[in-house]
């Protein structure tokens, strides 16, 4: 028998049939996507029972409350926690992704010391001891004061535990990032007599005029703020937004107004004459609760006609007027300042002018009013005895010239240790500490700031991540992550009664890294003598407990603690007028001539624009008008790109007296013309591939401008210039 | 269309098949030809037939021993709740599932019995207080949402009606799991005609047609008694 193609045929075709009848396609088929849907390396969170531990995030400033869930030992969601004092439930997207920073893959996992260039890894012990013996070195040499610590703020157990270390060891010079805080602390001096924290009854007010604050773009504490302005919108309360872009905040406000940017106090002083015109002002305040009223106001009539104010801002008289009235009328109005997130300081005479709206209307230590809120001072440590090189180190000049005799009332002027650094003027630094904080990105005119650093022989970086100031650094001592550690956290940001939280450690350690509190009690131990009998403690958790005493117990069980019955003394409910000066407006670096355009910066609740780097949530939520594939999108009045030959989505050169960047152009009627703008939060270079390499850091682009009443940084913008390319 | 040389080739062939086909035709009158394709058909189709339903099923499947054997029978003689003794719902309505150490540890401190696997699970497990990686025959895939209490609180079925008479073994079967998808085969089911969507007992399968079937029966529609959505967000949310 021949078999020919025939048969081969009907075999197949019985085959077919056969396997068609069969559950082999069907179930292939079937468990083909089942497996496409459960690809097995997918993370999926463990199954198990579930418990819930109260905590307190420090991702931002804004001390909210979290619960965290777990299921064993690992962190599956966080939420906001219910009933907290400060956001009730409610989180924001960074808090919400702190689960990816725990078990970031970027983690710094135990210490490290750079050799010849690159990091390798070095046990605690030899750590701690390197620099013990190198601080102590520098020490013998008479050079204590030639050591820097910087750390993210200057409030808590760990940043007054560097404080104090450099006190004993002999260096003034303990340096912190300023903010719109330190502005408002500064004009608390001159008009209460002491520093003072700025604190709005936000929950009670009736009308609220905004001077550039980001209300729902991450000013204050985001998320009491965000709860704020729902409840206004469900009460029916006026928001006026003052700002030169149309931001989210100003997109949501009851009424918009679009100002030449940095002349806001000018507009101020303009909404002040129409208050004082028209005598709309609160005789009763006035009368014995301020100084200095009538030369302030004859400064302001003298000055701030609403016609010439409007030649300034760009705001229409007649708005001017409105807005006096409206202000003046309501019964509980709040001006308040503090451009974007607050995170760069303003003019003392400018806030002077804008708090001075709320002494006019006597919104000023009452309900739904502006507050000055005191320092928290739980933090009461014996004394120690400084031994002679230490006296003789702290008698030294500050390397930044905050609280010099020019600027008395400054506590640090970090903007200005790389340029001391770099100017080979006075003492090298030799030494550097730096601890939640991460210059290298956050700092203006962040190239600079680079080369100085570069010049410290000896940086020691305290960072949980390897973010831009780790990678330069020359060893590394990562602390644990805020779900892994005990640490106080003030909360002040804005809040009209500040408060204590609590971290706790929702897990354990998943890595080598110690807390930072612990490393320097550590290091103070082995440098013995009176550095080591001025930390008493046996570890961290002791210091803390023993700080908080009788506090500790309930703030473990409540995870936070009201600084409660505050009852403003009287000269906190008072307001001393300024006489306005010459301060303001300040005008940007740069050369209108060949820089004709101004940039300004922008927040966004999208972009974790501070020491914490966005997690990779938080990068998917960036829109592609923001950041599209790496390049950043420069915001451009459709005229201001017909001027200057630009297209949207086309390439272009963008100059600031600082460095240039090639950007993409996106138009958008959302901004004034002359006017550019991008958002911070971008630009990293370290981390990992979901965030170095994506835009451009708004840092690098801008430099200082010094206020000259407090030398803060207060520049809020830079002249630029967009070339095609 | 053909070209001439092929015409001519289909002429020249067409004359000696007469022939053959004649002679066929006297030798074995009725299919010489349509019976051999009749064969390799059949061929074909048993073969294929076996291959689908005997051969791949067992290459499918790859089959795997529990880490210790449990007797069921026996610990139930001893609890008071049913299932529920040792399979229970937390305080906040999750399930809990299979039972952890911490369960077990109150009587098995010490070897109870003389048992083997008893030992086994003392010395292994309890005494290392390392969980039992128990294989679990009911697991659903991630991307599905369950929620025992809806099923056992609320609508109050018994856990056989899924999970099957499993209180009455006194041995736990060889766990056999799909090297496709990674999950146990009871839930296309064992038997033949399971393979089919057949089932003799409602714990016979449990694919996603068994719940949307049963939803059918006991409520009318396919959506969640609960959350009242419909289709696919009633499972797979
Ligand atoms: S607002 Fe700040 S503190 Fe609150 S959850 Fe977000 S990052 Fe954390």
């Amino acid at each position: 028998m021949k078999i020919d193609r025939r048969y081969f045929l009907s075999l197949g075709i019985g085959a077919a049939a056969g396997t068609a009848l069969s559950p082999l396609p069907w179930k292939s088929m079937d468990d083909s996507s089942i497996w496409s849907q459960n690809w097995p390396w997918t993370p999926v969170p463990p199954d198990g029972e579930a418990t819930y531990e109260n905590s307190t995030c420090t991702l931002c400033p804004g001390g909210c409350g979290i619960t965290v869930r777990k299921i064993d030992d690992r962190v599956i969601k966080i939420e906001g926690r219910k009933g907290h004092p400060v956001n009730d439930g409610g989180i924001c997207s960074l808090g919400l992704s702190g689960a990816q920073l725990l078990y970031s893959p970027t983690r710094l996992n135990g210490p490290m010391i750079k050799v010849n260039g690159s990091f390798q890894k070095i046990s605690w012990d030899e750590a701690i001891s390197k620099i013990a013996e190198k601080l102590t070195d520098l020490r013998l040499q008479g050079k204590s004061h030639t050591v820097a610590a910087i750390t993210g703020s200057p409030r808590g157990t760990v940043p007054n535990l560097f404080k104090r270390f450099l006190d004993v060891y002999g260096s003034p010079n303990f340096l912190y990032p300023s903010s719109f805080e330190d502005s408002y602390s500064h004009l608390a001096k001159k008009t209460h007599g002491q520093k003072a924290l700025p604190g709005f009854d936000f929950e009670n007010a009736d009308y609220i005029l905004s001077f550039g604050a980001g209300i729902i773009e991450g000013w204050g504490s985001p998320v009491r703020m965000f709860r704020a302005n729902s409840n206004w919108k469900s009460r029916h309360i006026k928001l006026v937004q003052v700002e030169p872009r149309l931001s989210n905040t100003a997109a949501k406000s009851d009424k918009w107004l679009p100002i030449k940017p940095g002349t806001e106090a000018v507009l101020a002083l303009g909404i002040a004459y129409v208050i004082l015109r028209e005598s709309l002002f609160d005789q009763g305040f006035i009368n014995n609760r301020t100084d200095e009223f009538s030369a302030w106001r004859e400064g302001v009539l003298e000055t701030y006609h609403p016609a010439r104010v409007a030649g300034i801002t760009g705001i229409e008289q007649e708005t001017i007027n409105t807005i006096g009235r409206e202000f003046a009328r309501a019964k509980k109005p709040i001006a308040l300042c503090g451009r974007g997130e607050g995170r760069t300081s303003e003019g003392i005479g400018e806030i002077a002018a804008i708090q001075a709206l709320n002494a006019l209307v006597g919104s000023i230590g009452i309900r739904g009013g502006a507050f000055a809120v005191p320092e928290p001072d739980y933090i009461k440590w014996p004394e120690f005895a400084l031994d002679e090189t230490a006296a003789d180190g702290l008698n030294q000049k500050r390397i930044d010239g905050a609280g010099s005799n020019q600027y008395p009332d400054t506590d640090s002027l970090l903007h200005r240790l790389p340029r001391a650094i770099l100017s080979g003027k006075g003492e090298p630094v030799n030494a550097i500490l730096i601890a939640n904080a991460n210059p290298c990105y956050t700092l203006p005119d962040t190239q600079t700031v680079i080369k100085a650093l570069k010049k410290i022989p000896f940086k020691v970086s305290f960072s949980t991540y390897m973010d831009e100031t780790a990678a330069l650094s020359d060893l590394i001592l990562p602390n644990h992550s805020y779900l892994e550690r005990y640490e106080d956290v003030p909360v002040t940001w804005s809040l009209a009664k500040s408060l204590i939280g609590l971290t706790i450690p929702v897990v354990s350690p998943q890595l080598n890294t110690k807390n930072t509190g612990d490393v320097i009690i550590s290091i103070a131990k082995a440098m013995k003598g009176s550095i080591s009998d001025a930390f008493p403690w046996k570890n961290y958790t002791d210091c803390l407990k023993t700080t908080l005493g009788k506090y500790w117990n309930p703030l473990q069980n409540n995870g936070y603690m009201k600084i409660s019955n505050y009852n403003p003394p009287e000269k906190m409910t008072k307001f001393v007028f300024q006489v306005p000066d010459k301060t303001f407006p300040v005008d940007p670096e740069g050369d209108e001539k060949v820089l004709p355009l101004i940039l300004i910066p922008n927040d966004s609740m999208r972009l974790s624009a501070g020491s914490t780097g966005s997690p990779p949530f938080l990068m998917k939520t960036v829109s592609d008008t923001v950041l599209k594939d790496n390049d950043t999108l420069v915001q451009v009045n459709p005229n201001t790109a017909k001027k200057y030959g630009l297209k949207d989505g086309g390439y272009a050169l963008l100059k600031t007296p600082r460095g240039f960047k090639k950007v993409k152009i996106y138009l958008s009627q959302g901004i004034g013309e002359g006017v550019i703008s991008f958002p911070r939060g971008l630009g990293h270079t370290a981390y990992d591939k979901y965030l170095a390499d994506k835009g451009v850091n708004f840092n690098e682009l801008i430099g200082p401008v010094e206020d000259p009443a407090s030398g803060l940084d207060v520049a809020w913008g830079i002249r630029a210039s967009l070339t095609k390319v | 269309m053909s070209t001439e040389d092929e015409n001519i080739k289909e002429v020249e062939a067409v004359e000696p098949a007469e022939d053959e086909s004649s002679r066929l035709k006297s030798e074995n009158p009725g299919n010489g030809i349509a019976g051999m394709t009749v064969l390799f058909f059949t061929i074909g189709f048993a073969a294929s037939l076996i291959v689908g339903w005997i051969v791949f099923p067992n290459l499918l499947y790859s089959k795997k021993e529990q880490p210790i054997d449990f007797n069921h029978v026996m610990h139930m003689e001893e609890v008071d709740d049913g299932c529920e003794s040792c399979h229970f719902f937390r305080e906040d309505g999750t399930y809990s599932g299979v039972p952890k150490l911490d369960q077990c540890i109150d009587c098995h401190e010490e070897i109870q019995g003389d048992s083997r696997d008893e030992a086994v699970f003392v010395e292994e497990y309890i005494s290392k207080g390392k969980e039992v990686p128990w294989l679990i025959y009911s697991k659903q895939p991630d991307c599905v949402f369950f929620s025992h209490s809806a099923h056992v609180r609320l609508a109050k079925m018994d856990c056989v009606t899924c999970h099957g008479p499993i209180g009455e073994s006194t041995t736990l079967k060889t766990y056999e799991y799909n090297r496709i998808t990674g999950y146990s085969r009871d839930i296309w089911g064992r038997n033949p005609e399971n393979m089919l969507g057949l089932k003799k007992n409602t714990w016979d399968r449990m694919k996603m047609n068994d719940c949307a079937e049963c939803h059918m029966e006991e409520t009318g529609r396919k959506s969640s008694v609960s959350t009242h959505k419909d289709g696919c967000f009633v499972c797979h949310k």
